[in-house]
């Protein structure tokens, strides 16, 4: 019983946009990672070039969000669906920004990667590859309690990126030849813990279109 | 924040038909109070009551505790005439009298017994200085205010209730009739208005009463639905018809 059916479904097709900027996102972060593991230089280039799409979507998205906000004066939930609308875009944006970070890593360490100093990145970037999924989940149930779980998550990732950061540290003094290979790595590490930090973030978006509150979960 | 106005329990009936149910309300000093809801939900009954403007209909009967600085409005030694001079009222379309402008600002406080002339010019510019309409009318105030535009008129009555020192100012969608122009000094105004009096306000522009109100009370079917920060009612009501009501998902 809408008496703004043309505005609910502009609503609907807001969230479709956000989901499909994010699933261009999450395929950048899968993409750029499997160029890491590969040392596959053509696929890093693909992450690189395709982050383009991601930017212009991400423009045309929100600038349909201020659009809204001029036309349809939002008030309650429509207000805090459209201004965490282009917060979840901002951090989706950013997050491709990083994969693009790790595409390039990928290709200065192509070809001259020592194995073992990978150390627990492929885990670190399965569980952003978690979050970013639960966050995306969250946002499209309005699901709180998923938000928060998979904002929990971001404490571990920064464990195992503080003990990696360490491990490399070492691996480095012991391999000192090895320096200009691993120190993209310690790189990478660091994308991986921002990824997880901008998931987090969604999730306090999340939080914030349901409830009406921020919550700082970071 | 003091209680400027307290609604204990009103109830009011014309005749039969039930107007208000159960209201509850605190209308605080220096705030700027806006009610809102549908056509016919019974907030302009609702203003009516906080200076007995139902009086004059028939057939009307309130129950409940309506006190101002702490006193029941509707107790038995109560001088209505004070009553309204202490809480005036804008209503929706500006009535000035036909008469000329300062004589429309003079017209309450001479009523009211204050015949000098000098203290009158006093009281006159004050009170349009205080309405933002000194400037544009000072070189004009003997002429007929039926002459000034529409927002200008809507000032000049805003005048005329400031001119007898109210302590609440009343406003039944006080810019309704006017172009956005208009509307938006009226709004600013009420801002440097609100420093001084307590200010209640009847808008069907959900977006005015999200502009210009500390507080905000929806009203639905003759009761009050939620009353809060007005910041919070129009980004996180706590009720699902306040959220249909202003997100204009209603009925």
């Amino acid at each position: 019983m809408s008496n703004r059916r043309s505005f609910d479904v502009e609503l609907a097709d807001l969230k479709q946009d956000i989901l499909r900027m994010a699933s261009l996102v999450e395929q950048s972060i899968y993409k750029a990672m499997e160029a890491l593991l590969n040392q596959d230089p053509l696929i890093a280039k693909g992450v690189i070039t395709g982050d383009d799409a991601i930017d212009r979507l991400r423009y045309e998205v929100e600038n349909n969000c201020i659009r809204l906000i001029a036309t349809q004066q939002p008030m309650a939930r429509d207000l805090r669906v459209i201004v965490t609308g282009i917060k979840i875009l901002t951090n989706l944006e950013r997050m491709g920004d990083h994969a693009v970070d790790i595409a390039r890593a990928a290709m200065c360490v192509c070809g001259r990667m020592p194995t073992k100093p990978l150390e627990r990145i492929p885990q670190m970037a399965r569980m952003v590859q978690h979050m970013v999924k639960d966050g995306l989940d969250a946002y499209v149930h309005g699901d709180v309690e998923k938000a928060r779980q998979m904002c929990a998550m971001d404490d571990e990732v920064d464990e195992i990126y503080n003990l990696t950061f360490q491990n490399l540290i070492s691996y480095m003094e012991a391999n000192p030849h090895s320096i200009p290979c691993v120190v993209y790595l310690l790189l990478v590490a660091r994308y991986l813990e921002r990824l997880a930090d901008r998931a987090t973030n969604i999730g306090e978006d999340v939080i914030y279109l349901v409830t009406g509150e921020w919550h700082e979960l970071n | 924040m003091e209680n400027k106005i307290t609604i204990r329990n009103l109830n009011l009936y014309y005749g039969d038909l039930q107007a208000l149910r159960d209201v509850n309300l605190d209308i605080q000093e220096r705030q700027i109070t806006a009610l809102i809801g549908p056509s016919g939900c019974g907030k302009s009954t609702f203003l009516r009551v906080l200076n007995r403007m139902n009086d004059l209909i028939e057939g009307v009967r309130v129950e409940g505790r309506v006190l101002l600085d702490g006193e029941d409005i509707y107790g038995p030694d109560v001088d209505v005439v004070q009553l309204r001079k202490r809480v005036g009222m804008v209503f929706q379309r500006p009535n000035p009298f036909p008469m000329s402008v300062y004589d429309n600002v003079a017209y309450g406080p001479r009523i009211h017994g204050q015949k000098n002339k000098r203290r009158l010019d006093e009281i006159v510019e004050a009170s349009l200085r205080a309405a933002a309409l000194w400037d544009e009318v000072a070189d004009r105030l003997f002429h007929s205010a039926l002459g000034l535009s529409g927002g200008q008129q809507q000032r000049l009555c805003i005048a005329r209730l400031l001119a007898v020192e109210p302590d609440v100012v009343l406003m039944d969608e006080p810019t309704s009739a006017l172009d956005p122009i208009s509307t938006l000094r009226i709004e600013e105004l009420l801002q440097e208005l609100k420093n001084n009096y307590a200010i209640v306000i009847v808008t069907h522009n959900m977006q005015q009463a999200a502009r210009v109100s500390d507080v905000t009370a929806f009203f639905l079917n003759g009761e009050i639905v939620e009353a809060g920060e007005t910041h919070k009612l129009f980004t996180k009501p706590r009720d699902q018809r306040t959220e249909d009501y202003i997100t204009g998902r209603f009925g």
